[in-house]
């Protein structure tokens, strides 16, 4: 706004790829203008400046996997007036959560010679399950359109335009066919959050649920209906278990399809 | 030919060799031409420039959950169906811009809308479609008129097209909508293949129908021409694949909120809005300001919405309907119930999309049934919420 002091933005970055940073560089025109409104005060994927908080903005990528990022977290959360997480890895533990589901002692032992140097948490979780989060962004990796939308409506004091329908509805907007009807292709865009323009099913895939569940999936009927296309109880185990593995809907029927897979 | 009189009412015939010139008389009248098209394993609307544009020899097969393209054994234009579009893609599109507003010196002012609206010419539009045009003429162009709407759907040329087969989940004759054309059309055809002969039987239906088949070589249809239309008619009626028993619904529905069907329904529905969107009648929507960074320049723009979010009934700081079961009761009573108190008729014309691109293939009309069908006791005192 005019005459007001640029916020001041740190991006942060925890268990994660880069990817959804990557977004934010990736913005292409709007990122000049983008830092004609805000100070980039910590970004270290970007420039090695860094000034000391608070922040008016925090935005964090990754997931928690480690004693050190438990406290990190919530020195960030402390210092920051509003936290942002971004991507699937802030928002549902990423696909480095399938260790929840496994045994991480045996890993260290398998993995490493000297399992000793390994410092890792028995489990990948979302930032919200350590901190207050104000607004989160989902996907593998994020928007771009929906990562400005955020920053501009947090520049203006309005609330963002962030729709937590499902897939389905961008599909029929877009004047998509629908894969699942007319192909018989698997497909979690029912079950799975918008934000992404529905691209897979653009591309003639179904949608693997990278933006995690939508505000009320129903992934027992769902469950039903990808049984009688055809997909096998260990497929609807592994299709749940990727990106938002760990997020409670995305949990609960792959643990639903394992228990069928057990016991068939 | 020039003999022959073209005027509303006129029942004429139209060779398939000259279907040509049908579209070009369009062209020439400045319409951009849409009708059916084969994209992505389905029958859409999208733009026709020529009849090779249309899905010669193709038609599709539908079920509940399950749509299949196939191969006719002739070269029929229009022996399919409908699919997943409706019209309402072009008289209301899922994206619009209303208005943009820029700030000023003075504080800031709206700009008219600039783009000059399309002069569509739908070909290929069904009974049942124009019945749902109708229904949201009702919604965008009665008291109230959306100025968008109003001008496109002035505007929109019709050619209807009578259904010479009806579909697995189409159920028009139940709603009263179909299969005939009856009204509101310009031109409606009925195509006739029988051995070597293909050709259409043209209605001219409005004045500007009646000037576009000054352009067109016809003949006046014969007593046997009408027969064979009428023939078709009657076999399409006797060949729905769905019914659904609309008498009385409205009281029905209306007097069994608690009826056991809405939980059991509820714990199929996904929520996933494809009933909805696919509906040719649905209108509900949605606004968003779209800002720029400096926020010196606002668009609004508007976008198909659905009873089935949480957002759509989310008011203060909670969705008032928060389980499936609450918002699938929301959309059938208004559909089939509440839609007769607001604008008169029902909602349904018996299109059947509903049916087909609902993902777990939930069913309207086995949904009606299961509703009508009277239980004991009252189910539930806490409310379906």
């Amino acid at each position: 706004m005019p005459g007001k002091a640029r916020p001041k933005v740190g991006v942060w970055k925890f268990a994660s790829c880069d990817g959804c940073q990557l977004t934010l560089l990736d913005c292409e025109d709007a990122l000049l203008e983008l830092s004609e409104r805000i100070e980039i005060a910590n970004f270290r994927e970007a420039t090695s400046t860094v000034t000391e908080g608070p922040y008016d903005i925090s935005i964090v990528e990754g997931s928690l996997t480690t004693p050190e990022d438990a406290g990190r977290i919530r020195e960030i959360r402390g210092a920051s007036r509003v936290l942002v997480t971004i991507g699937a890895c802030a928002t549902a533990g990423g696909i480095q959560a399938l260790r929840n589901f496994g045994d991480v002692e045996e890993f260290r032992r398998a993995v490493y010679a000297r399992p000793e140097y390994i410092s890792t948490l028995a489990t990948s979780t979302a930032i919200q399950e350590h901190v207050t989060v104000d607004l989160e962004l989902r996907g593998c990796p994020i928007d771009k359109g929906q990562l400005l939308e955020v920053i501009s409506a947090l520049l203006h004091g309005r609330s963002p335009n962030l729709p937590t329908e499902s897939v389905c509805a961008e599909c029929k907007r877009r004047g998509n066919v629908c894969v699942m009807v007319a192909q018989g292709t698997p497909c979690l865009g029912p079950v799975t959050q918008s934000g992404c323009g529905a691209i897979c099913p653009s591309y003639h895939r179904g949608c693997y649920g990278c933006f995690g569940p939508q505000e009320s999936p129903n992934t027992v009927s769902l469950g039903h209906r990808l049984e009688t296309l055809g997909m096998k109880a260990d497929d609807r185990l592994r299709v749940y278990r990727t990106f938002a593995a760990a997020s409670p809907a995305f949990r609960a029927a792959s643990e639903d399809a394992e228990r069928k897979l057990r016991k068939p | 030919m020039s003999s022959v009189r073209r005027s509303i009412g006129s029942r004429l015939v139209l060779e398939r060799s000259d279907f040509p010139r049908l579209l070009e008389g369009l062209g020439i009248r400045g319409y951009v031409t849409v009708g059916p098209v084969v994209r992505d394993g389905a029958i859409v609307y999208g733009p026709i420039s020529r009849v090779e544009d249309l899905p010669i020899g193709w038609t599709d097969r539908q079920e509940a959950g399950t749509y299949r393209l196939e191969r006719r054994d002739d070269g029929a234009l229009f022996g399919y169906t409908v699919g997943p579009h409706s019209w309402k893609k072009y008289l209301f599109p899922a994206h619009e811009r209303l208005w943009t507003a820029e700030r000023s010196p003075e504080g800031f002012h709206i700009l008219p809308r600039s783009e000059p609206e399309p002069r569509y010419a739908f070909l290929g539009v069904r009974a049942c479609e124009l019945a749902a045009i109708r229904i949201q003429d009702r919604v965008f162009d009665g008291a109230f008129k959306d100025p968008g709407y109003h001008q496109r759907r002035s505007e929109a040329f019709r050619i209807a097209v009578q259904c010479t087969q009806a579909g697995n989940t189409c159920f028009c004759a139940s709603m009263g909508t179909g299969p005939r054309v009856e009204a509101d059309h310009d031109l409606a055809l009925t195509e006739i293949l029988t051995g070597s002969a293909h050709y259409f039987l043209v209605d001219v239906g409005s004045e500007r129908g009646a000037e576009l088949a000054t352009d067109l070589p016809l003949r006046p249809a014969t007593e046997a021409d009408i027969r064979a239309v009428d023939d078709l008619l009657e076999k399409t009626t006797a060949s729905m694949g769905r019914t659904m028993n609309a008498v009385g619904l409205r009281d029905l529905l209306l007097g069994r909120p608690e009826h056991s069907r809405w939980t059991d329904v509820g714990k199929r529905c996904l929520t996933c809005t494809n009933c909805t969107l696919a509906c040719p009648t649905c209108f509900c929507s949605t606004t968003e300001e779209v800002p720029d960074l400096d926020a010196d320049r606002v668009e609004r723009w508007r976008r198909w919405d659905s009873c089935f979010t949480l957002g759509f009934t989310h008011q203060g700081r909670t969705s008032v309907r928060t389980s499936a079961s609450s918002r699938y009761r929301q959309w059938l009573t208004h559909k089939l119930a509440s839609w007769h108190d607001q604008f008169g008729t029902s909602g349904c014309v018996g299109c059947g999309r509903c049916i087909t691109w609902c993902p777990v293939g939930i069913d309207i009309t086995e949904e009606v049934a299961a509703l009508r069908k009277e239980e004991p006791v009252a189910v539930s005192a806490g409310g379906t919420r």
